[in-house]
């Protein structure tokens, strides 16, 4: 029995299930990786630390894709009031999508990087090899092709429904996520130039459009799961992407301190992106404030926790995290430290990997065809999940938060000739790499919990 | 929220304010671009250093070493390995040792693979990080373990 509104927003489920089954694949990796900084040579032949690496970050930005498309495919027919334009063109992306993607990692972990760009024609138009942007120049024009027909299909369904101010939000964010990545295709010889437009894709989407993806969706949930005015929820959602963007566009300014860039970036930098905790603050504040104000018990308890957890932990994932070494004389000793891998940790799962639990908990009950929410066992299950991946994750911060401090301390603060060279001072973090895994394995738990919550009946008397 | 304040002014908000600094990021883009030739150092870009950045990237170098500070967190940062191992004097007779010995094989030490490049491929990654670290990047890293 269907207990969707529209019948077409059963095309998200696919994307969901499959979200998920990369982010198994992305923590397992992690956790390779985990151990690798521990005990060097772990798996050194089988999976070099390069390859994990490629396809930890590779199968997150992945995951998340899927995600935010399934999230879109439920809840723009909703917003719109009327059936997706074309649920087939949707399950071919899918699958188009899913076979570009499995091929890609199986790709990353069968022959070496330089054979797959070999086979791959890297040599016509070289694209990879840069941070995130590993995959072969080919999968790439297939991301770009499979963004182009989503965000048709969106759009079309969109331009014959309702335009609500959630759905232009959303497609504002999607639309900026497919333009931004359009500089991946560039990469010139030269270095710095190289640099400074690969942040337009990673600095512009993680803390620009991304942001308004993230703002959409908690939005959405946010409505039907307090029963608000809507009115009163849009406005917040515009001024909070306002915020976003306006902190976060010249914030980018903080990849520029050390890049052949003029000095002034220091300053436009410094000042815009200390204003980058401001809207997650707000987000944290419009949460809370919303769900205090609810007019309907809804059923989805563990909905309405990763709603509020979603806000809180992109505040201190994104915003505090980020703070904490923004500022450029700050950052003049901790760039490309422990403490960068600190905040990407929290930031990615507070904002992103959180807000696709939430609308995965939300939609998931009634894609299954089994009402507004799961049974209690069911929910109780989930939000065991939420707790130990979510505490676990705080932990993994905090254990590379004081990494990075002692790295910084020993490594980057004395003069040359008395600081500890990088792998001597590595040796010294050994500790914090250690509980960093075992809070990698605690959350690893939490998942298999989360997971297994998709499972968990009513016991039948 | 006031109700004085309402959704209409938000949006116009968004809408204005983000139209608006992205204009000014675009601006302060351009004139950066314009700037950076005076200090990136693109006028010793040889075929050599163009050849050695394609090698750094066919082998995802980045996967575990960080370039000026963005990149991994494993193994060094080769932004200023050049000076850090030899500078001019020895940095290729150390690098191509280097890389030839690879992988070191020490027990329970990270590992870094070998990946067979040959003596002129060696020469042009070199030829690359000696580049690299001729780039004016407003004196980072503050020292020369990176």
């Amino acid at each position: 029995m269907s207990t969707l509104k529209y019948q077409s927003q059963a095309v998200a489920k696919p994307y969901f299930v499959f979200a998920l089954i990369l982010f198994v694949g992305q923590i397992l990796f992690g956790l390779i990786m985990g151990l690798q900084y521990v005990v060097g040579d772990f798996l050194a032949g089988a999976i070099p630390f390069n390859v994990a690496r490629m396809v930890h970050t590779n199968l997150l930005i992945v995951w998340l894709l899927f995600g935010f498309m399934g999230s879109a495919y439920y809840l723009v027919p909703d917003e719109a009031e009327t059936e997706l334009y074309s649920p087939k063109l949707a399950i071919i992306l899918f699958w188009i999508f899913a076979a570009a993607g499995v091929a890609t990692i199986l790709g990353y972990l069968l022959v070496p990087y330089s054979t797959l760009a070999e086979f791959t024609l890297n040599e016509l138009w070289p694209t990879m090899g840069r941070e995130f942007l590993e995959q072969p120049t080919i999968t790439k024009l297939g991301i770009v092709i499979v963004c182009l027909g989503f965000l048709f299909n969106l759009g079309m369904t969109i331009l014959k429904g309702r335009k609500t101010a959630i759905n232009m939000v959303l497609m504002t964010g999607l639309i900026g996520l497919a333009v931004f990545f359009l500089f991946a295709f560039y990469n010139p010889v030269n270095l710095a130039l190289d640099k400074l437009f690969w942040w337009f894709v990673v600095h512009l989407w993680v803390e620009g459009v991304w942001e308004l993806i993230m703002g959409a969706i908690l939005a959405y949930v946010l409505i039907k799961i307090t029963g608000v005015d809507r009115e009163v929820i849009e406005k917040w959602l515009y001024v909070i992407i306002a915020m976003a963007l306006i902190s976060g566009i010249l914030g980018t300014g903080h990849h520029f301190y050390w890049l052949a860039t003029p000095e002034y970036w220091q300053w436009v930098g410094s000042i815009f992106s200390a204003i980058e905790p401001l809207p997650f603050f707000a987000m944290v504040l419009y949460a809370f404030n919303m769900i205090n104000r609810r007019r309907r018990e809804h059923p989805n308890k563990a909905a309405t926790l990763w709603a509020l957890g979603t806000a809180v932990m992109a505040f201190l994932g994104a915003g505090v995290w980020g703070f904490l070494h923004t500022l450029s004389p700050v950052n003049y000793y901790t760039h490309g430290s422990q403490i960068t891998a600190a905040h990407g940790h929290m930031a990615f799962y507070g904002a992103y990997a959180m807000i696709v639990m939430t609308i995965i908990s939300f939609a998931m009950p009634k894609l299954r065809g089994i009402g507004e929410a799961n049974c209690n066992r069911a929910q109780v299950r989930e939000m065991w999940g939420f707790w130990l991946m979510t505490v676990a994750m705080v932990f993994i911060t905090l254990f590379l938060t004081g990494a990075g401090v002692l790295q910084v301390w020993l490594q980057r603060i004395p003069e040359s000739g008395e600081a500890l060279s990088f792998m001597a001072t590595q040796d010294k973090l050994t500790i914090f790499y250690w509980l960093r895994e075992a809070a990698g394995v605690v959350f690893m738990f939490g998942l298999i919990a989360y997971i297994s919550s998709f499972w968990v009946k009513e016991k039948t008397a | 929220m006031s109700e004085r304040f309402t959704k209409g002014m938000a949006r116009n908000i968004y809408y204005g304010g983000s139209v608006f600094f992205f204009m000014i990021f675009l601006a302060l883009t351009f004139h950066t671009t314009k700037e950076m030739p005076s200090r990136d150092n693109r006028q010793n870009i040889t075929e050599s250093v163009e050849r050695g950045k394609h090698l750094w990237e066919v082998n995802n170098c980045i996967g575990c070493h960080s370039l000026i500070g963005e990149g991994a967190y494993f193994a060094p940062e080769l932004g200023n390995v050049f000076n850090r191992r030899g500078g001019e004097a020895g940095f290729k007779m150390f690098f191509k040792g280097w890389m030839n010995a690879q992988p070191l094989n020490i027990p329970g030490r990270r590992q870094m693979p070998n990946f067979h490049l040959n003596d002129q491929e060696i020469d042009d990654l070199a030829e690359f990080l000696k580049w690299t670290s001729e780039m004016e990047v407003n004196n980072w890293p503050p020292n020369i373990e990176g």
